[in-house]
């Protein structure tokens, strides 16, 4: 059965290979650090699940002393320049989209058969992470179709690939990063505190301010934390069902479904939500980290006041 | 209370722009030693979290893939062929994304389309090329301003457009928690009730990259002597 594990291998040999190439370009004055960056995080994927809680522990603590010190440089991979880069485009014509769209074609057949088919009794995919093992598998196709058509160098992809992971650099651990920092909040209580703040300290007398609070909450405590599924669990018990429900009698489907699109407006506004607004600006090469943050602002805000609207007209109502 | 001190750490740290790698370690130490946690344990904790969460990574794997066709001119392409269509404008082309990321997520297929996967490598240059098009070569501000728009866009349409989708995490985390705390509801009560907001996403934002067509005109306007 293929799941997850098979992909952090595939994962952990990219960061492999990424790490070799770094440490063999000398014109990178820092090329130390970027190979023991990635070579670290090549190690998490491949032996992750062996080395136990304390060695991945200290395994992050170094990633982050290399990358948040400044020892990562930018490689330089040899790769096309623009003119040539124009000249070929015209070449290629609009097949160079093809391997671009196997991505999102393997992923979708890929996660409507692979668990449903099964080899003597063993799915072909773990059912729980098929989804990501389709997209992997997309990946992998899209990159053996374009090394046939194309026929670079055998370590063409590895170099263009490191052109990108140094272009990224630190970001593409911030995601995990603040996973991990989710968990020590949750370990620590940090939820259950703001609970008590938010109903000790706000007036909740009325259904409107008790639908206002929660929504507001909602959005703040998911810009806090960078995640609305960390904030959901603490603000339904401290306001919505306690409240919104029990006491003013709104229904639950509403005020959870509604209640939760609020948090994501706290999304749109937080650099704690790394994966949707700092890595796509280090990924499109924004010179503002908070460049993506700033123009979902305006969205953000006119979208809670809407979601605090609706929540109140319709909670109540059905 | 003390706890909370982490989440200090992490405000001040990301205003003060510090590395985020140092400032979430920091707030974790801070926020583990104020809960009584030792530091052995807390390294082990976070060690362990982090391991579990390896599969928001995954879609790493594709930056070889993407570079290559960077490589053979892919960006240039998305350019080329956006710059040929002249009613395509950079704001016209980011709402049709925006639906499509929207309608897509709604059906549960939330990974076909993404930043690394699609933004960077197609939606990004192609509403630039249908900028260029229009006004010529585009200065610095205006280019990042659509990169930014186009990276939007895809969050926007991704968060309101995937609760409408039965299945998805999120909606059966609302279920599981409702019913932890006595409350039954049907998982397609809850897609349902997450339509309006849908609705007024796409409205709310649509109209934002509408008007990004006459900010592009008026930074156009600035750059030209």
């Amino acid at each position: 059965m293929i799941g997850l594990e098979q992909v952090y291998w595939l994962v952990g040999a990219m960061f492999a290979g990424i790490a070799f190439y770094s440490w063999r370009d000398t014109a990178n004055p820092k090329r130390a650090g970027n190979a023991g960056f990635w070579g670290l995080l090549a190690v998490s994927f491949l032996f992750g699940s062996i080395i136990g809680d304390l060695a991945n522990g200290v395994l992050v603590l170094a990633l982050v002393l290399l990358g948040g010190t400044g020892a990562l440089g930018h490689g330089a991979p040899r790769t096309t320049s623009p003119r040539q880069r124009e000249l070929r485009a015209g070449r290629h014509g609009n097949w160079i989209f093809a391997p671009a769209l196997i991505i999102p074609g393997v992923a979708i057949c890929g996660t409507f058969t692979l668990a449903r088919l099964s080899l003597h009794g063993v799915p072909l995919a773990d059912p729980q992470a098929v989804t990501l093992v389709s997209l992997a598998l997309g990946i992998a196709v899209a990159l053996l179709a374009a090394m046939l058509w194309l026929r670079p160098a055998a370590a063409t992809a590895l170099e263009e690939g490191r052109r990108l992971a140094d272009s990224i650099g630190w970001a593409t651990i911030l995601p995990q990063m603040l996973a991990a920092l989710g968990a020590v909040f949750a370990l620590a209580g940090v939820g259950g505190a703001v609970g008590r703040i938010a109903t000790t300290w706000l007036p909740l007398g009325h259904p409107f301010t008790a639908v206002a609070t929660y929504c507001i909450g909602m959005a703040l405590f998911t810009a806090v934390m960078g995640n609305a599924f960390a904030a959901f669990p603490v603000m339904t018990a401290a306001i919505g069902v306690p409240l919104i429900v029990h006491r003013f009698g709104g229904d639950p489907a509403i005020m959870g479904s509604i209640g939760m699109l609020s948090g994501f407006c706290g999304t749109l506004t937080t650099p704690m939500a790394a994966n949707f607004n700092i890595v796509p600006a280090a990924l499109l090469e924004l010179p503002d980290r908070n460049g993506v943050i700033r123009v979902q602002i305006p969205t953000a805000v006119p979208m809670l006041i809407g979601n605090i609207l609706l929540m109140y007209l319709l909670v109540f109502r059905y | 209370m003390w706890p909370l001190l982490g989440i200090g750490v992490i405000t001040v740290g990301f205003a003060a722009r510090l590395n985020p790698l140092m400032v979430i370690a920091a707030a974790a130490l801070v926020t583990g030693t104020a809960a009584g946690i030792d530091p052995l344990h807390l390294i082990a904790a976070f060690g362990k979290a982090f391991n579990q969460s390896r599969y928001v990574s995954i879609v790493w794997l594709v930056l070889p893939v993407i570079g290559l066709l960077e490589r053979e001119g892919l960006q240039e392409r998305a350019r080329m062929l956006v710059a040929r269509l002249r009613a395509v404008t950079a704001g016209r082309l980011l709402i049709v994304y925006l639906a499509l990321r929207q309608v897509s997520a709604a059906l549960g297929l939330l990974s076909l389309f993404g930043q690394a996967q699609t933004v960077r490598p197609l939606i990004a240059p192609m509403a630039e090329g249908a900028a260029e098009a229009r006004y010529g070569r585009l200065g610095t501000p205006a280019r990042m301003l659509i990169r930014a728009y186009a990276a939007s866009a895809d969050n926007v349409g991704a968060f309101f457009g995937e609760d409408v989708f039965l299945a998805v995490g999120s909606v059966l985390l609302i279920k599981g928690f409702l019913q932890q705390s006595g409350l039954r509801v049907a998982p397609l009560a809850l897609s349902l009730w997450a339509a309006p907001t849908a609705l007024l996403a796409f409205a709310i934002h649509g109209f934002r990259l509408w008007r990004l067509d006459a900010k592009l005109r008026r930074l156009d306007d600035e750059h030209a002597p």
